[in-house]
């Protein structure tokens, strides 16, 4: 009884903070996402003619997000059943969203103007009971292109 | 040094390849960051601590990559590629390798 008790509790803890603060990441992800828009991330590998003469810096940005407890035990359920399991769905896609912008804003502090062959990398960082993922780490990089025409119109 | 992860640098040439260099470290979370990180797990949310020790060891493994570099007389290190893969419970390789060259 105390245990089911003790369940529910957490249930009720989990959905209540886990649903508060996915909807307070993605607002500031939105917010953000709209104010790094003027930095294209790019994944070719080749840098167009145009860009010349700039210099290059490495960027990186990484995160590492949990689940929350009402999360997982939903994804316990739907591992039963087979099927989309859009708990995770959303945890991950906040990890490569926040990793992406993280990247923008170090590119900012150098005052980049594009950012070139980014690779995204995704890794479980702990695993809880049941073998389940609680944690999941994303790194986006790739290499910021600080021209030199650019630095020039800003500075006049 | 220069890093990047294309695979030439815009507007110079390289003068002489040297081949792979790599730096890894393997990495543990401490039991206190690990308490921490299991109350999170209830309610969701960034593990900030997490993100930090990530962010440090990968630097340390991107500081060794520039030592070997260095040591065989490369001022560039082209492609640059990160991989990160699970030792054991608890704990985590970061990797990270490219091509060193010699620029003029």
């Amino acid at each position: 009884m105390v245990d089911l008790i003790i369940l529910i509790s957490l249930l009720a803890l989990g959905f209540g903070f886990g649903q508060y603060r996915e909807n307070q990441h993605y607002k500031s992800i939105i917010k953000r996402e709209s104010s790094l828009r003027d930095i294209p991330a790019i994944a070719s590998k080749h840098l167009p003619t145009e860009f010349m003469p700039c210099t290059t810096q490495l960027v990186c940005g990484n995160v590492v997000i949990s689940i929350d407890f009402f999360k997982q035990f939903v994804s316990g359920l739907r591992i039963l059943v087979g099927g989309r399991v859009s708990s995770y769905e959303t945890l991950i896609d906040r990890a490569r969203r926040e990793a992406l912008l993280r990247m923008k804003e170090q590119a900012v502090t150098h005052g980049a103007s594009h950012v070139f062959n980014i690779k995204m990398e995704t890794s479980s960082i702990s695993k809880g009971q049941r073998n389940s993922i609680g944690s999941v780490e994303v790194l986006a990089y790739g290499t910021a292109i600080i021209s030199y025409k650019n630095n020039c119109l800003h500075h006049s | 040094m220069i890093l990047t992860t294309l695979e030439s640098i815009p507007g110079k040439s390289i003068i002489q390849h040297l081949g792979l260099v790599q730096g890894s470290t393997v990495r543990a979370k401490h039991a206190g960051r690990d308490i921490m990180a299991g109350l999170k797990n209830i309610f969701g949310g960034e593990l900030e601590a997490y993100t930090e020790l990530l962010q440090e060891s990968r630097e340390e493994a991107i500081n060794r990559m520039i030592e070997q570099a260095e040591s065989i007389g490369a001022n560039a290190i082209l492609n640059i590629r990160f991989s990160t893969s699970s030792i054991t419970q608890g704990a985590s390789e970061l990797f990270t390798y490219g091509t060193a060259v010699k620029l003029d």
